[in-house]
């Protein structure tokens, strides 16, 4: 067994026996967040008809702007000046609405 | 007259464009009508995308959110009737959506998202326990080569997507995020879908050990104490499920 192998061996019965000691004790659910939804997104509206609202064919004018956490997110300028906020471009095609 | 399958083609068609299939007929409007089941299908993926991608949603906003799903959800039918499969190519869409471009985090944030979802769906594997690791390494830890479990997912960002991805929780509160890039491992645990942030180092080395290199040839990558901490990492949260000499 070469050195280089021998500490390798250490650093990985190390660990084995680090965790062996710690009885692999259950880790917090403090990282897992549900997963809303998963196994029932399909659910949806459904034959409910939640969308008669009308199909609009027109072409979109895009004028949105994201609007939600990531005002309070946002960092200032750029420090080469640029401004930060997003393209605004007309977006050339259908979407139902 | 056409054949069934004709039909439900042509129907499936017409549901992501503004002409009828042909042959159907309603009473009253018949273009009405039928824009009942393109709103159904369009509202039905929107919101298995907002059920999907529910930090992207709060992160954007609702209206943002919405309207976007519609323009992917137009230029990406389901390709499989696996619903949880749907949205796969959903981060790689906003990448390159110019109205997003003032948050470049976001198409990584819409990573950690799915991850988490495949994760959870993933097959179960028997973890090894720690005595069991070290019986099988033997001698021989060189030539050793692990098997993670079918969860195992990893998420680099060159932006603080792990961070912004938490504070975009319930009960979260978002503030400006850290500097620099952020990594996660994301596995599933007790039918949870676990986000752990970790260095890039250990990512490295769990990435190379995922790909089957043996631990021997981590070497270019890891120094001892980076493959035994990616070790603890993974003996940890069970995620070493085979172990083999090759």
């Amino acid at each position: 067994m070469t050195s280089k192998t021998t500490t390798l061996a250490l650093a990985i019965f190390g660990a084995c026996a680090a965790v062996t000691s710690a009885s692999a004790q259950d880790m917090e659910k403090c990282f897992g967040v549900a997963l809303a939804g998963e196994n029932g997104c399909a659910a949806g509206p459904g034959t409910t008809c939640a969308g008669t609202s009308t199909i609009d064919y027109q072409g979109n004018a895009w004028s949105l702007v994201p609007a939600g956490t990531c005002e309070d997110m946002a960092v200032p300028a750029a420090a080469d000046g640029t401004e930060r906020m997003g393209s605004l471009e007309e977006l050339d095609r259908d979407i139902p609405a | 007259m056409p054949g069934h399958l004709e039909t439900q083609t042509a129907f499936r068609a017409a549901l992501n464009s503004r002409d009828l299939p042909p042959g159907i007929t309603a009473v009253g409007d018949l273009d009405r009508r039928f824009s009942v089941y393109r709103n159904t299908v369009a509202h039905t993926l929107s919101d298995a995308l907002a059920q999907r991608f529910p930090a992207v949603q709060r992160i954007v906003g609702k209206a943002f959110f919405r309207q976007t799903a519609r323009i992917f959800v137009a230029d990406n039918p389901p390709r499989s009737p696996v619903l949880q499969d749907y949205g796969t190519e959903f981060p790689a869409f906003l990448a390159d959506f110019p109205p997003a471009a003032s948050l470049p985090y976001l198409a990584d944030v819409a990573l950690i998202e799915m991850a988490r979802g495949q994760a959870y769906h993933a097959a179960d594997a028997e973890p090894l326990s720690p005595a069991a690791v070290m019986s099988r390494i033997g001698a021989a830890p060189d030539t050793a080569q692990v098997t993670l479990h079918p969860s195992v997912r990893m998420v680099s960002s060159p932006h603080a997507a792990v961070s912004i991805w938490r504070m975009n929780q319930p009960g979260a509160a978002a503030t400006p995020p850290p500097p620099g890039p952020e990594t996660a491992l994301i596995f599933r645990r007790d039918d949870a879908s676990v986000v752990l942030p970790i260095p890039p180092d250990i990512a490295r080395t769990v990435t190379q050990m995922q790909s089957g290199t043996p631990l021997g040839a981590l070497g270019h990558v890891a120094d001892a104490d980076t493959v035994g901490t990616a070790f603890s990492t993974l003996l940890q949260n069970r995620l070493i499920v085979g172990l083999c000499h090759i």
